[in-house]
């Protein structure tokens, strides 16, 4: 009789805490993007080092490729900028930016002071394009399949572990699709 | 005596500087009060905890003015939120729609009700199950001549 009158108020105790636990381990910013899945968003943006030129992403339709949403601005894209260099260089898939909300100016003495990984960058000064892809916390990260969908979204800053064992085991298996 | 044109050269100078202040929040009261009523609904999601309405964030302005743009052109709140909804997931919305992944969610609360008024019930029937001993009849002997004030033996 006292045992069980102790184990159910232990036992609630106990998958409350655990309940609790997990809820601390949880990542509000991780918040899964509608966007997975579906066509990327249309986009016609002049390129931030030559501006009389555009770019789309239709120019891209039949490839791979990773968008990534940067600013001189950005604390975390200066984490990450690195990790990005890497990638370029290992050649495994074509790197584009979106240049969000920032000035020019800025942006190009960034990618002048820091290495450019990109391609190329868009300019996108006043962040409407960043709304179309449901960006709210620079750097994000596409990846974009060979019909234009959008397969893998990351918000916050890349990291070796993140590259090497999520998005270079998609890009490929997108590469053989 | 100069002062006076002097005024009058503020005057007209301070003129387009209150105009231009004026011009573009308040242009449309009503359409404003639309914009705020529906941002108070979403969420911020730079600063998760407050609304679109309360925050200075420059995201929360940015999208402000894209659902005051998009209900200038006509578009009713639904299509707004739905624009947002698009981008930004179910997250935007302070009030989560009803979905097979949310119905825990909605009715969490009421299952839980629903299980401690049945964990009350049961303490409460067998409360009155355990008053309901039986007397026996030495006991209740005993009891009436307690109450007839004599001491028993």
């Amino acid at each position: 009789m006292t045992m069980t009158r102790f184990a159910i108020p232990i036992a609630v105790f106990i998958a409350l805490v655990v309940l609790l636990g997990v809820g601390l381990k949880l990542d509000p910013r991780e918040v899964p993007s509608p966007l997975i899945g579906k066509p990327a968003p249309h986009f016609e943006l002049p390129q931030l080092h030559e501006t009389s030129k555009t770019f789309t992403e239709r120019d891209m339709r039949g490839k791979v490729w990773v968008l990534n949403v940067w600013a001189s601005w950005c604390v975390s894209c200066r984490e990450e900028h690195p990790v990005l260099l890497d990638l370029a260089a290992s050649g495994a898939v074509p790197v584009y930016g979106l240049n969000y909300k920032d000035r020019r100016e800025d942006g190009l003495a960034w990618l002048k002071g820091m290495g450019d990984p990109y391609k190329l960058s868009i300019f996108d000064f006043d962040g409407r394009v960043g709304i179309d892809y449901g960006v709210y916390g620079v750097p994000e990260t596409y990846v974009i399949d060979k019909a234009g969908v959008i397969r893998y979204k990351r918000i916050g800053p890349l990291t070796p572990q993140i590259v090497k064992e999520k998005m270079l085991p998609l890009v490929r298996e997108l590469e053989r699709a | 005596m100069p002062r006076v044109p002097a005024l009058v050269l503020l005057a007209v100078l301070a003129a387009p500087c209150a105009a231009k202040e004026a011009a573009p929040a308040a242009a449309d009261p009503v359409l404003e009060k639309r914009v705020m009523a529906l941002a108070e609904e979403l969420r911020c999601l730079v600063c998760q905890n407050q609304t679109l309405a309360d925050s200075n964030a420059p995201l929360a302005e940015d999208l402000r003015n894209q659902v005051r743009e998009k209900m200038r052109a006509g578009k009713s709140d639904r299509e707004v939120v739905d624009f947002l909804v698009e981008r930004y997931g179910d997250f935007v919305l302070y009030r989560p729609p009803l979905k097979a992944t949310t119905l825990l969610l909605w009715f969490g609360p009421f299952l839980l009700l629903a299980l401690g008024f049945a964990v009350l019930l049961r303490r409460v029937r067998r409360r009155r199950q355990a008053a309901d001993t039986e007397i026996s009849d030495a006991d209740r002997k005993r009891a009436a001549e307690l109450l007839a004030g004599s001491e028993p033996r």
